[in-house]
This record gives structure tokens, sequence and C-alpha cells, in this order.
């Protein structure tokens, strides 16, 4: 798992409109471009919130991932409630 | 005397994105006291605005995050979130690139700055600029700050980084008004976010009120976010006006736990001889 490149992803998608645009259209190619790992691209696929947070997403990374795929405030809460305890 | 203002204030997106879901009067109190605080900016007529302001992942990363970053761009564009979610317009406000550029050589004598023309201003700017210069039209060196990731740059030097930051702009012809932005106690993000610490945050400024500044800038990293969340790492900019402005009488103007915005919002004033 490579936490680094998946935070590297998630900031191009907070900073470049270009890359949110290629990530709506072809979200298993682009991640493949940071070369993440099958397990990763389908954490991100999926919106595994929990899983991104566990992992050590920083949360003004992990915020903004949830808003770009349509999940609002409180499906985020939800989403995290008790992740805390493993995060990494 | 060329410091004719420094101030500090919270920068939650809530303020001037939802401030309907705050309780109306405590909304109301805050939003007042901001206002205020920009006629008293206005009427101090400064000429360059020093803004003080935390890294949100909008300029850098952790392939190169630095400590401090002074904007010397000729202008810089904000907000980087949608105006239509933060409810501040996008616009472009001037840089002050001769000053900027003599600040950062004369203050690299004694602390490493990296410098950058091209910078967005995201809410940690836009939101305080939109109540305390809401013309948008005065100058403005941003420094922005890493009080985002670890490794941070220690408390103890953003002090010192205050102290010579002041100690330069004193001697400087123009008018300058410091402003800082963020914190306090806030989980931005995390399953804890709502969470407040008041009693963090009237500690805190009742000693940058009181100028007792440095017994924060002795607190430890690890200690603050337990105490009041890694959001309140943004103190980092309230420390370096507090510690530019040694001497100066510093004031509460108002602060709010409102959970709505998920901050307890501060405002705060020093004045007195700069």
């Amino acid at each position: 798992m490579s936490l680094y490149l998946v935070q590297k992803l998630f900031y191009h998608l907070n900073v470049d409109p270009k890359v949110r645009s290629r990530f709506q259209k072809d979200a298993e190619a682009l991640c493949a471009e940071y070369r993440l790992a099958p397990e990763e691209i389908a954490t991100i696929k999926e919106a595994d919130l929990a899983a991104l947070y566990r992992m050590g997403v920083h949360p003004l990374l992990l915020r903004p991932f949830a808003t770009l795929k349509g999940i609002g405030m409180a499906d985020y809460r939800r989403a995290l409630a008790g992740a805390d305890k493993e995060r990494r | 005397m060329s410091i004719v203002a420094a101030l500090a204030a919270s920068h939650a997106p809530g303020i001037t994105g939802w401030p309907e879901s705050a309780p109306p009067d405590q909304a109301g109190r805050f939003l007042k006291a901001f206002e205020g605080l920009g006629e008293r900016l206005s009427a101090s007529r400064p000429d360059v605005l020093i803004v003080l302001t935390p890294e949100h992942w909008v300029n850098f990363f952790l392939n190169n995050m630095p400590a401090f970053c002074v904007g010397i761009g000729d202008s810089f564009a904000g907000p980087a979130e949608e105006p239509a979610w933060l409810k501040v317009p996008r616009v472009t406000i001037p840089g002050a690139p001769k000053q900027a550029r003599a600040l950062f050589r004369e203050m690299s004598r004694e602390i490493d700055l990296a410098f950058s023309e091209e910078l967005a201003l995201d809410h940690g700017a836009m939101v305080p600029l939109h109540f305390l210069a809401p013309q948008m039209d005065l100058p403005v060196i941003p420094i922005f700050i890493n009080c985002l990731t670890h490794p941070l740059p220690p408390l103890q030097r953003c002090h010192r980084m205050g102290q010579v930051l002041g100690e330069l702009v004193r001697a400087w012809p123009e008018r300058v008004a410091l402003i800082a932005t963020g914190g306090l106690s806030h989980w931005p993000g995390m399953p804890q976010a709502g969470k407040i610490n008041v009693e963090f945050d009237l500690r805190f400024l009742q000693a940058i009120t009181e100028g007792r500044s440095e017994e924060f800038a002795r607190y430890a990293d690890e200690a603050i976010e337990a105490e009041a969340g890694p959001g309140a790492h943004e103190i980092r900019t309230w420390l370096a006006v507090a510690a530019a402005v040694r001497g100066m009488k510093g004031e509460v103007f108002a602060y709010e736990a409102v959970q709505a915005w998920a901050t307890g919002c501060a405002i705060a004033a020093f004045s007195g001889a700069g």
C-alpha cells in the first residue's frame, strides 16, 4: 500500500480540474498512472472512506475526495465513525 | 511606527459558506465582530496587508512542503475552492512584489523562507479578507505556514519568525497590517469533527492577549493535537503575529464555540504603539 501515492492522487484531484475530469471519466486508468495497487484502486473506486482513513490519508485530502464522490457531511461522518481507532 | 493594525481570526469555511447553520445569536455576534474589525482595519489606512495563513493542500504537497512561504507575486487569485460553496466571489488580489522581495531578503538573514510568485488563496485567507478588506483591493503579502502536516515547523520557530517579521516591518515606511488566520480548536475532516475545546481556546486567547504567547510556543505538537485537534496547529499564525507585536495590547473581539462550523471561532486584535 502506498499512502504517499494515494495522497498524491487526492492532492491532484484537489488542485487540477483536468485530473478531476479524467477521474470522473476513467478512474481506473488514472489510478494506474499513479502506480496504485489493485486493492487501492478498488478502495478509491468504492470510496471506502473508513479504509482510506485507516490507511492514514490526511483528513483534509479525504474530505474533498468524498465531496468529489458526492458524499455529504452526514454520510462522511457516518462512514468514519470508529475509524480513528485503527488509524495508522 | 509602521504596524498600524494586527489582527487574528479563525477562518472556518462555515463562517461565510453556511452561517445560517449556526444559532442566530452566536453567528450574529461573531459576524458583527468580524465586520467591526473590518471597519477598524480600514480606519488604520494600511498600505499593505501581510496575511499569515495556513496551507491546506492547495499550493503544496508532501513532495515539497515549506515551513514558511512568502508570496512575492504581482497578484493572487482566490478562493481556490468553489466560490458557490464558500460564498466568497473569486477575485484577483494585488500583491506587493517589491515589499515582499524586501521582506524575503531581510527576513532570510535569520529565518529560512521559501518564496513563490504563484500562490492560490483558499478559505484560510479569503474568509477573513471577506470581512476585513471586502473591497479586495489592498495589496497582500501572503506568508503560508505549514500547520497541516508533520513534520511541522516548531511552534517556537513560528514565534521567532513573527519576532523577526515584526522587527523588520516596524522600520518600513509603509503602513502595515498583520493578519493571522486559523484555529482555534478543531478536528477538520475527522470523526471527531464538531468537537471544540473551549477551555483550551480561552486559555490560549488569554495568554495571547496578555503578552504570554511564549507559553504556547513551548507546547508540544502532540499535546496541542490531543487537547485541541490537528486544526489547532494553526495557532502558529497567531503566535507569529503576537510575537511580531510584542508590547501591544491584545483584546478578544469574539469567541464562539460554533458547532455548526466545527471550530472554536475567535477574533482578536492588538493595539498600541507598533
